[in-house]
């Protein structure tokens, strides 16, 4: 990974906006380890309010700012602050590093590098909707994450630093139990499966209190937004789409991994960053499983949602996957279809039925063994995911299927026609986890 | 105005809802049904000649998943 190392936020990036000068990342670009409690605020300075700044006027900083949700939606953080202030009482902070994307490493990245940003973030988020509790939710599959945050919670109650109670927990780790409601109902003593709404999280959630539900790396930019303020932050990124967002690149590059970026990088910039190609590239998988295809064709497109929603992508939760020419396209979203079913909550008929059968005709299109009824019949079933369960999950994975069938267009017809290309025999080029169903929901 | 004279929405709970395809039935007009029996909203509003046909359809589902809500406005 390979990022400036010159400018960091307390000392010239205020002065001089430097477009890609790392700010989440400045800290360990700094000093190349994760920051202890002593690091972070030698290097950040103290969080801001409980001085000088009221709650409110946090909400009005990042308003200002611009601020989005980093976790995939992009929902704009100020409408959420405000929505559950607005409801009074004692409110709930919950923070989502759950991250059940399989191509996606940027939270748990962040975490360790960094952890007090984004604790920072959390208290002051606390403080702004009166939360009295913050709620930090792990999978249970990062034992070592787990242990390493409980540390840096020691470091904090030890310094006395925050006047809202912190608890760690470790969710079980399935493709859904990310989604906000999720959170929710486990730690209301219940499964981590999707709830569906009314009522909201933000009107009614843990503990029947308001709830502010936010993705891990929201909270680490709300941190450096109430230390430096909305014109530092929109220094970076777009008019329409300020600050830089983590991405995690993988696939067909040198070096692949977590790099901060600002919103409007062209995407082929983003792979130069990641060490650059290692092979001729024929797609970009963009927004990881539940994302978009793009052919290559789009590769110069900035990271922006303004340029990408024309062809039917946004940036997400910032995952890059660089597709090789030597790779099937329609058996890499096979297995990825495969795992996406097995990992619904079953709750509602899109996952109980329409996936399942979606996920089966895309990989007897993948393996060549298509009826002749295949196509249509996919395409309609496709076209029933979205809109029609508690929660996205189902349209993640429409848009998976619907953007690799105009991706690969051509392969799908020689599939149809032929059979099997030779590279759909060849190694998959993806990582997909097994598509085996969840153990445990609790 | 009297909440009774709100315009209706219909809302299915897709937790509840196991694909009984009764309201795909009762309300043809507003709710077709997929290849597994459950329903597809055409159109969520519920126009006024419509309103007893998706009140008895809401009764009618023997999961209580069918709603009608009344607009807020």
């Amino acid at each position: 990974m390979n990022a400036t190392t010159d400018a960091t936020p307390n000392s010239s990036a205020l002065s001089s906006p430097a477009h890609h000068a790392p700010r989440l990342l400045s800290g360990l670009y700094a000093t190349g380890v994760p920051a202890t409690l002593a690091e972070h605020l030698r290097h950040y300075g103290p969080s801001a309010p409980g001085t000088r700044t009221s709650p409110m006027s946090v909400v009005e900083a990042v308003e200002a700012a611009g601020l989005t949700g980093r976790g995939g939606a992009g929902f704009p953080t100020a409408r959420k602050l405000r929505a559950v202030a607005e409801r009074g009482g004692r409110a709930v902070v919950v923070v989502n590093a759950m991250e059940s994307e399989p191509a996606s490493r940027k939270d748990e990245f962040l975490l360790t590098v960094a952890p007090h940003l984004v604790l920072d973030g959390a208290v002051l988020a606390a403080r702004t909707v009166s939360a009295d509790t913050v709620h930090l939710c792990l999978p249970r599959t990062r034992a070592a994450q787990f242990e390493q945050l409980s540390a840096a919670l020691d470091e904090r109650r030890r310094a006395r630093l925050d006047p809202v109670r912190l608890r760690l927990h470790a969710l079980p780790h399935t493709y859904v139990s990310s989604e906000s409601t999720s959170l929710v109902r486990w730690l209301n003593g219940g499964p981590a499966r999707p709830q569906g709404s009314p009522p909201h999280t933000h009107e009614r959630g843990v503990a029947r209190r308001p709830t502010l539900v936010s993705n891990t790396e929201t909270f680490a930019h709300l941190a450096l937004i109430a230390r430096y303020g909305p014109d530092w932050f929109q220094q970076a990124g777009t008019p329409d789409e300020p600050g830089t967002l983590l991405v995690t690149v993988s696939g067909a590059v040198a070096a692949p991994g977590v790099l901060e970026t600002a919103f409007g990088t062209p995407l082929d910039v983003i792979l130069d960053r990641a060490g650059g190609r290692t092979e001729s590239l024929q797609a970009l998988l963009l927004g990881g499983f539940g994302g978009t295809w793009l052919s290559a064709e789009h590769l110069q497109v900035p990271l922006a949602r303004c340029n990408l929603a024309p062809l039917g992508a946004a940036p997400g939760a910032g995952v890059l996957i660089a597709l090789p020419r030597a790779a099937c396209g329609l058996s890499e979203t096979a297995r990825m279809l495969a795992y996406l079913a097995a990992n619904g909550a079953r709750q509602c008929g899109p996952c109980r039925f329409g996936l399942p059968a979606v996920a089966e005709d895309f990989a007897a299109l993948a393996a060549g063994r298509a009826d002749p009824a295949l196509l249509s019949r996919l395409l309609r079933r496709v076209g029933l995911l979205p809109d029609r369960g508690a929660c996205r999950h189902p349209d993640g994975a429409a848009q998976l299927a619907a953007s690799a069938l105009r991706a690969f267009a051509d392969d799908v017809d020689r599939h149809l026609a032929q059979g099997a290309c030779a590279a759909a025999h060849r190694p998959p080029r993806i990582p997909v986890p097994p598509a085996v169903l969840p153990e445990t929901w609790r | 105005m009297n909440p009774a004279n709100r315009a209706k929405t219909l809302r299915i709970d897709r937790i509840a809802c196991t694909g009984q395809g009764l309201c795909g039935e009762l309300l043809p007009e507003l709710i077709d049904l997929d290849e597994w029996g459950y329903p597809i909203v055409k159109d969520r509003s519920v126009p006024d000649h419509l309103r007893a046909h998706a009140r008895r359809a809401a009764a009618a589902c023997p999961l209580l998943a069918l709603h009608l809500d009344a607009d807020r406005t």
